[in-house]
């Protein structure tokens, strides 16, 4: 008599077993590499919990519905093996204007990065080299609402190290500050990137958060920003996000506003197989100021999915929002806006608006404008729309004498200038205007 | 002028042209020589601008009979580009805005598309920017207008200037400007119209499509065309428009229909 013992297999795996499965793989890649600054075990113990008790997101989720995750689940990861990488292989993302602090892979790279140009009093570094401010971070570093959310979590479940920018009291910053995160997609990872800004009172600066890829394979990015912005600060944030055609990328950045205080963020997305940003902005004090621009740009069989949360909790705020989406052939865009404006926001002034240009007939855009208005003494607006390129207009620049696919492209080039020419960084405009201009090339017919 | 033996520009013959179902050119004809000026009058809705957009190659008109030809060349064969590149001008009666195109830009591209087509080599950034300052002289156009984006926020009367500096710029052999001066105050005309003789040579024509006299005082044409119902009924000498700003079309209308029926 034989006894069979079935083990169990990916064929005997529900679609549901298979999720938790990968989640679990997640956090053990996110748990292999030991945080060095014990104070951070606390931390990323209680993330790790914070994941084990959620599900893996599907479409059946509200906040997913859009946004199909099944293709991730087919890409195994693993976890990163430190690669070098040489200054030359890194200067097509180096901007001339800005000091840097390079990630490769999510782990610093020191010798690459360069924050000369800085002043003495701002502290500017991976977290590992600003251990003797432990204390002073340690109130920032995980502490934004929505901190839970499970892939928030997972971030900082693995949280070993992150790019730290401190700007102390009445400090205004000229140049700008460029985090630059590469990846080699040497092989299919888990990429964990971590940002703290923090702006005290008064104090001003200019970041640009950079994604990009040397190599062309799969991997995921799973970025966490957080950005904590005292009385009457200013934070000028530019996220670029270029990931290489394999890529995954889900990125996080939550952004604490205090009274009279300034934030602008401009997010270009161009890059990945998949990407989804959530940008959330709390208001913790009165008469802030809020800008927004946003473009994603999609062609071949791309996803790009922006979601917002504009979370007013006082009154006098202004915001306004401006996102772009140029969609070619099979795709597919998604934008969801979300503005709360309760009874304590009065006098808020919000604007949101949407734009989307779609290029071939199987492109797609779900856009979701969503503003939840309870005080009374507002003045809120928005809208969203949805168009292919205007015939006329080609017409227009034909009749000079210019060929039908150049005017394409000039007006493709236009729409998205829009968004491109609010980054303040000249090198920066000019390299996502080629990238967009190569893009838009393609457009025929 | 006209000019014995000139060179044909443009034969027109027996056009009929049809938005979706609907026919709005029911039998044009026209001939233009070198160095000759026509301006076509005619009430609102007869075709005129249709006429025009048709010669340009605007998509949303079919043409569903009878023959351009354009210096020897069958038009109706050539893309809107190659028609402009080969010295059709059309300065629209309503000039769109592009946003986001600046018109500097603009400019210079559509120039060396032209230079590209003649085999020239194209101007960069810094030639170009010698050769339309010395154009907006034509126009008496500030040079801050090149900075912004094509038309937007232009008064009427500024889109037309730009209009005209696109032809200054492009030099075409046959330029059809479709009611540039509506919307034109006196002292603009008289730039406008000024810079439009500064154009016209022995070797291009001109088409003027306009309802007033004014007009006409400044740039002369050879001939006048009335324009009726999708064709022209009536041809004269200038004096044709005087007669017409008296006594307003029915007239001719009347004739026209009355010769029509004998
Ligand atoms: N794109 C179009 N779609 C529908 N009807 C049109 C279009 N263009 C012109 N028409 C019609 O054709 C006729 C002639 O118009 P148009 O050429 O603009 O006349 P004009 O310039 O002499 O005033 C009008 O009845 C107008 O409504
Ligand atoms: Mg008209």
């Amino acid at each position: 008599m034989s006894i069979q013992v079935s083990l169990p297999s990916e064929m005997t795996l529900t679609a549901s077993e298979k999720r938790s499965a990968y989640l679990a793989n997640l956090l053990k890649l996110a748990q292999s590499s030991p945080a060095n600054l014990p104070w951070l075990n606390e931390l990323r113990d209680h993330a790790a919990l914070r994941v084990q008790e959620q599900a893996f997101p599907t479409q059946r989720d509200e906040e997913w519905r859009f946004t199909d995750l099944s293709t991730l689940l087919q890409t195994p990861l693993e976890a990163v093996t430190p690669q070098q990488v040489s200054a030359a292989a890194i200067a097509p993302f180096v901007l001339p204007e800005a000091s840097q602090l390079v990630f490769v892979d999510g782990i610093y790279a020191p010798e690459l990065s360069n924050t000369a140009n800085l002043p003495e009093t701002l502290r500017v570094g991976n977290l590992a080299a600003l251990e003797r401010y432990s204390d002073r971070l340690q109130p920032y570093l995980g502490k934004q609402p929505g901190a839970e959310e499970v892939f928030t979590a997972l971030n900082t479940a693995g949280l070993t190290d992150a790019a730290v920018v401190w700007v102390p009291k009445g400090v205004a910053i000229d140049t700008p500050i460029h985090l630059l995160f590469l990846a080699t997609a040497t092989s299919a990872t888990l990429i964990q990137p971590r940002v703290l800004v923090v702006a005290e009172t008064n104090s001003a600066v200019t970041l640009i958060e950079d994604y990009g890829a040397i190599g062309t394979g799969a991997y995921l990015t799973n970025a966490v920003t957080e950005i904590w912005i005292a009385d009457n600060a200013e934070v000028n944030h530019t996220r670029v996000q270029r990931d290489g055609h394999h890529a995954f990328h889900i990125g996080k950045t939550a952004v604490s506003q205090a009274r009279t205080s300034r934030y602008t963020c401009n997010a270009v997305s161009l890059g990945a197989k998949l990407s989804r940003h959530h940008l959330e902005i709390y208001q913790t004090g009165a008469q802030t100021e809020t800008t927004l621009n946003g473009l994603t740009l999609l062609h071949g069989e791309q996803i790009g999915d922006t979601h917002s949360t504009i979370a007013l909790t006082q009154p006098h705020g202004t915001t306004r929002q401006l996102h772009k989406c140029i969609v070619d052939d099979k795709g597919h865009a998604v934008f969801n806006g979300k503005v709360f404006v309760p009874q304590a926001a009065q006098m808020t002034d919000a604007g949101q608006l949407n734009r989307n240009l779609l290029l071939s007939p199987k492109a797609r855009i779900d856009t979701k404008p969503q503003l939840e208005i309870v005080a009374d003494n507002v003045k809120c607006t928005h809208g969203a729309t949805v168009g292919q390129l205007e015939a006329d207009e080609v017409f227009y620049l034909q009749s000079r004498g210019i060929d039908a696919a150049d005017a394409r492209q000039l007006l493709v080039y236009a729409f998205a200038y829009e968004v491109i020419e609010k980054i303040a960084i000249a090198s920066l405009r000019r390299t996502l205007s080629d990238l967009v201009q190569c893009r838009s090339m393609a457009v025929r017919n | 002028m006209i000019i014995d033996n000139s060179s044909e520009i443009l034969a027109v013959k027996n056009l009929t042209a049809n938005v979706g179902e609907t026919p709005i050119l029911k039998g044009m004809n026209l001939e233009v020589k070198a160095g000759e000026i026509h301006a076509i009058m005619g009430p609102n809705g007869s075709g005129k601008s249709t006429f025009s957009k048709v010669l340009a190659g605007h998509p949303a008109y079919e043409v569903t009979g009878g023959d351009i030809q354009f210096q020897g060349q069958n038009l109706l064969e050539l893309e809107p580009e190659e028609r402009a590149r080969s010295g059709i001008f059309l300065a629209f009666q309503y000039p769109l805005e592009i946003p986001g195109v600046s018109n500097l830009d603009f400019l210079r591209v559509a120039y060396n598309s032209k230079r590209k087509h003649l085999g020239e080599e194209e101007l960069d950034a810094f030639d170009f920017d010698e050769l339309i300052q010395e154009r907006l002289d034509v126009v008496k156009m500030d040079a801050s207008f090149l900075s912004r984006s094509v038309n937007e926020g232009f008064s009427g009367g500024e889109k037309k200037r730009n209009e005209i500096l696109q032809m200054a710029l492009l030099e075409p052999k046959l330029a059809i400007l479709d009611e540039t001066d509506s919307g034109l105050d006196i002292d603009a005309l008289r730039i406008v119209a000024g810079g439009v003789n500064q154009l016209s040579t022995a070797e291009n024509a001109i088409v003027v499509i306009t309802h007033y006299q004014r007009l006409l005082d400044y740039i002369i044409p050879d001939y006048i065309h009335v324009m009726a119902n999708g064709r022209i009924i009536r041809t004269g000498g200038k004096e044709l428009a005087l007669a017409l700003e008296d006594r307003g079309y029915d007239w001719v209308l009347e004739e026209a229909a009355a010769g029509a029926g004998s």
